[in-house]
């Protein structure tokens, strides 16, 4: 254990030293001193607590420690960040507020439920308490002697149960309620990636639009840096957000390329897996207009907390306009599948591509990491063959999953990137004719 | 007392049967040594868990990441939660189990002494093989202590070490298992009925046949997902038509027994320290027993409550959320007869009676968010948020662990023929109790307001309440640091004021007929008991 706390100790230097410039440059007790600078007075108190023998000593000062230092950033985070509408509020105490009927009825449930709950826990624990306070030895009270009572046993036993079918009728009547996915207005299919969104509009208004939905990379970033500047939607900022028209059923189908995943809006009451291979459903109607948040909200792999879900709820006439506007944009931006490119505009494409989905796990520099393995002078992609890569993107490999939802141009253009990249120099060049050919 | 302490007249037979050093704890059939050695072995574990924890605790202390990355996040979490559930808790009590049932039931040792060592010792490779998993290539196991397909098909080569322990854990609980129910139903003391018994060994025969029911599930669950990894078979790789969801179904028919396997000898332990301390005899004993029979039986027919979200047809919803509505009653009775013990007693609160006080109050918290949970429409909310956390929180630690502490305060004197130091037991009830709460009541917030489990990096209005878990945390981490040095190492070591044979003015049973600390061997002939079944005559 001793080992682990000198280690924790050093953790904390590392912990105060992060937080100070966020704490204003002092944590409470601790203000710097003119001519010492935070750190060495730090360090200073972690010298005084080597110095203490006792083991006792040196765990209180660490929680003291902690404490100290919990309150100070408590107090700067409450400062600093904002309620996001549509998302959490700062120290949020109950559900979100409800922008659905359901999630409407999922509240009042939860009240009824936790109200029926805290009147019988005062109740039995009133009791309790009342016995302890008054039958007590101390106090002078005899033992009674009685140990059983047929009558009293059936009492509660048969209360309970009946407390208990009163719960479950008005559950009932939500359950049904929430399972009826029929006579949508507008269906949209939710595809998970690792670890990313895809929405397709598979029926309704803006039928045919499709795009892919993931996390502000600044945001990651600020993740990884380990001291992320107050920022309201942190983590659940996206580049593409599902945009659907307010007042409408909108049909949520949910799949999974890879693993499963869990398609969650609190605001809205929805959350339903996202399973590969099969498909299920879920279904809202927003009754107003605005953003909501959610996040992923089954386990899928390393980045299962950067996976957020922004869905933008427009009038009648706002979506209208976006549908037009996403279907101009589409026809613009298709790729011309037939297109032969150049190595140079190829690779440009293709680095683009490898920094949205590849260097997750691959790394920028190509170097991999862990388990993922390196594609810097990796065989496969060095190997004059480039059936092998292109076999491997399209189906997966181990920890790899499949990435044949890419465009043909993509892939080709990915592919091209990494063949060219870092100490690869193969001036090889993969055209998307070669992986229409290969998905065959 | 003769029958009791008949090795006095044999002491060449004595010492050939009490072999010293080593060989004691790796050759050791007696059932009280093997039980200490499931506890200390369970301790370790659970520290080991512990410290898991706190570096999970430690990563979420603020946003952003500081500690570690999201990958060994995930195998925190995971490896937190395999080591604490098949390492920690359940060993734990099999270790109260060897060393109190054969006491209780007036049983000279367990039924099979030698399958006995096995079951013990096979934890050790499968316990080594999960804590070192984390120095494999690709790091510890990351899917989840659920080990949902397809991500286990994802993992590096630790997930097959993850497996093979797995299947070893399971062979030692269901030999230990077996040991149990033939213990209890055969050696029990002429006079000793079934419903004269002890309820902590009704408890554990309960417990037994759910484990001997489970354990194979499980290792049907992981043999296939071994298989769909190496050997080309697809039962849940949705690539080739598997199905994922099937592993979950299978996943829960053991899973959800499996809770009730980590909290009925709990109700066990507490049923013993209840009325000692209240000194008057347990209400409702028979109601007791049928309700534990009761919850094991419905335990069957609830796991698909874990899968609300995984789009179950209406009918299927509605049954598992009536059936798991339904399992609040016999555990609502439970309660109710623990209070009407307490009911016009003579209560003193000893630090197990503490103990025992402070599980009922906080394990019902968690048996309310757990009614809250089966609500499928609310759970459709909750599902896979901190609120999950907060209640299993509360019913593993608050309620088995909890129990446990009120178990080892009880029958330590027992053990090792010394009394604890009271103050100590308070400072540690009480500091426990405390920190427990800071970590996990919080934690109900931040499921309330959205935030997933399993997240190594969270918005930032949810700092606050994570700050507050994270410090909850450390202290708690460190109560049980205090524990070790100032409870479990002087008792251990012998410190401390002699332990009467009885300590417990109230305490009834016949691990109290024998001295403290109970001698190597007990009841070698089988003792003479009164109308009782509690107290040894002539």
């Amino acid at each position: 254990m001793l080992g682990y706390n000198k280690r924790l100790l050093n953790f904390e230097i590392q912990r105060q030293l992060a937080a100070c410039p966020l704490s204003g440059g002092g944590r409470i007790g601790h203000k710097p001193h003119a001519g010492e600078s935070g750190q060495s007075r730090i360090i200073k108190d972690i010298e005084e607590v080597n110095m203490m023998k006792s083991i006792s000593n040196k765990l209180a000062s660490l929680l003291l420690m902690a404490g100290a230092w919990a309150g100070t950033t408590a107090f700067t985070a409450a400062q600093a960040v904002n309620d996001l509408p549509g998302g959490p509020a700062v120290n949020q105490l109950n559900l979100h507020p409800a922008v659905t009927k359901i999630a409407a009825e999922q509240q009042w449930l939860h009240w009824f439920l936790l109200i029926i709950c805290t009147v019988i826990f005062v109740a039995v624990f009133g009791v309790m308490f009342y016995s302890i306070l008054k039958h007590r030895k101390s106090v002078g009270h005899k033992p009674a002697d009685f140990h059983e009572s047929v009558a009293v046993e059936i009492a509660w036993t048969v209360i309970p149960f009946i407390i208990v079918i009163l719960m479950a009728l008005p559950a009932t009547k939500t359950v049904v309620a929430m399972k009826d996915t029929s006579n949508a207005d507008l269906t949209i299919k939710v595809t998970g990636y690792q670890w990313k969104w895809g929405y397709d509009y598979l029926k309704g208004e803006g039928e045919g639009i499709g795009f892919i939905s993931s996390l502000d990379s600044t945001h990651r970033a600020m993740s990884e840096s380990g001291k992320p500047a107050p920022t309201d939607d942190y983590l659940l900022k996206v580049d593409n957000p599902l945009v659907v028209p307010v007042d409408k059923k909108i049909r949520i189908i949910t799949t999974a390329n890879d693993v499963i995943h869990a398609f969650m809006v609190p605001a809205f009451g929805i959350k339903q897996d996202a399973i590969p291979g099969f498909v299920r459903d879920t279904w809202f109607r927003a009754e107003q207009t605005g953003d909501f948040y959610g996040q992923c909200a089954e386990l899928c792999g390393k980045e299962h907390a950067y996976m957020p879900i922004h869905v933008k709820v427009l009038s009648a006439e706002d979506y209208a306009k976006w549908v037009d506007g996403q279907k101009k944009a589409m026809a613009a931006k298709a790729d011309d599948p037939a297109k032969v490119w150049a190595l140079g505009e190829l690779v440009q494409r293709g680095e683009k591509v490898y920094a949205a989905n590849c260097a997750v796990c691959h790394q920028a520099n190509g170097k991999g990491a862990g388990p993922f393995k390196p594609l810097d002078a990796s065989a496969i992609v060095l190997d004059a063959d480039k059936s092998k890569q292109i076999g491997v993107v399209l189906n997966g490999r181990a920890a790899m999953p499949s990435w044949k939802q890419l465009s043909d141009t993509e892939i080709a253009a990915v592919i091209t990137y990494t063949k060219n990249s870092w100490s690869n120099k193969t001036g090889q060049l993969v055209q998307p004719a070669d992986i229409k050919t290969a998905r065959k | 007392m003769s029958a009791v302490l008949d090795h006095h007249d044999h002491h060449a037979h004595d010492d050939h049967h009490a072999p010293s050093g080593w060989r004691r704890w790796v050759f050791a059939t007696n059932h009280k040594d093997i039980g200490t050695l499931y506890l200390l072995f369970a301790f370790t574990m659970l520290m080991i868990g512990g410290v898991l924890a706190l570096l999970i605790r430690a990563e979420l202390f603020q946003p952003g990441l500081q500690v570690v990355n999201p990958e060994l996040f995930n195998q925190l979490t995971t490896m937190h939660g395999v080591i604490m559930v098949f390492g920690a808790i359940m060993p734990a009590f099999v270790g109260f189990a060897n060393w109190m049932i054969p006491l209780q039931i007036g049983a000279a040792d367990m039924a099979f002494a030698r399958m006995n060592n096995f079951s013990f010792w096979l934890m050790i490779p499968a316990a080594l093989m999960v804590v070192l998993s984390f120095f494999m290539p690709g790091g510890a196991p990351a899917a989840g202590w659920t080990f949902y397909a397809p991500l286990t098909l994802q993992m590096g080569p630790s997930m097959d070490a993850g497996i093979f322990a797995l299947h070893i854990l399971g062979a030692s609980s269901i030999m230990g298992s077996i040991n149990i129910i033939v213990t209890v139903l055969n050696m029990r003391a002429p006079g000793m009925t079934l419903m004269k018994m002890p309820l902590f060994c009704w408890t554990w025969l309960i417990t037994a046949y759910l484990l001997i029911a489970v354990m194979p599930v499980l290792a049907g669950a992981i043999t296939m997902t071994l298989t769909d990894r190496h050997f080309g078979t697809t039962f849940f790789n949705p690539a080739a038509g598997g199905d994922p969801v099937m592993f979950q179904h299978i996943f829960w028919f053991f899973g959800h027994p499996e809770v009730y396997i980590m909290i009925l000898p709990a109700f066990g332990i507490i049923s013993a320290i209840v009325p000692a301390f209240a000194r008057k005899k347990l209400f409702g004993y028979a109601s007791m027993v049928y309700a534990t029979a009761s919850i094991a039986i419905l335990s069957f027919i609830v796991w698909a409550h874990h899968m609300y979200t995984t789009g179950m047809p209406v009918t299927g919803q509605l049954f598992f959320m009536y059936a798991t509505m339904l399992i609040s009653v016999p555990t609502g009775v439970k309660i109710f007869n623990w209070l009407a013990t307490m009911w016009k007693g003579s209560m003193t609160f000893e630090a197990p009676m503490l103990w025992a006080v402070g599980f009922i109050f906080v394990f019902t918290m968690g048996g309310f968010t757990g009614l809250i949970l089966s609500m499928a429409p609310v759970d459709i909310q909750l599902q896979d948020t901190y609120y999950v956390v907060a209640h299993f929180h509360y019913v593993l630690v608050a309620g088995s662990l909890f129990a446990m502490f009120a178990g080892i305060y009880y029958w330590l004197p027992k053990w090792t023929g010394v009394m604890y130091s009271e103050t100590r037991g308070k400072i540690h009830f009480w500091w426990s109790m405390i920190s427990f709460n800071i970590t996990f009541f919080p934690m109900h917030f931040l499921g309330l307001a959205g935030m997933p489990r399993r997240y190594a990096d969270y918005p930032m209005q949810f700092a606050d309440f994570n700050a507050i878990a994270s410090v909850g945390a450390f202290g708690f981490g460190l109560a049980q640091v205090f524990f070790f040095f100032a409870v479990v190492l002087p008792a251990m070591r012998g410190q401390g004021p002699k332990a009467p044979q009885k300590p417990w003015e109230g305490a009834e049973g016949l691990e109290w007929e024998v001295p403290s600390p109970a001698p190597f061997h007990t009841f070698e002939t089988p003792p003479k008991l009164d109308a009782t079944a509690t107290k040894i005559i002539g």
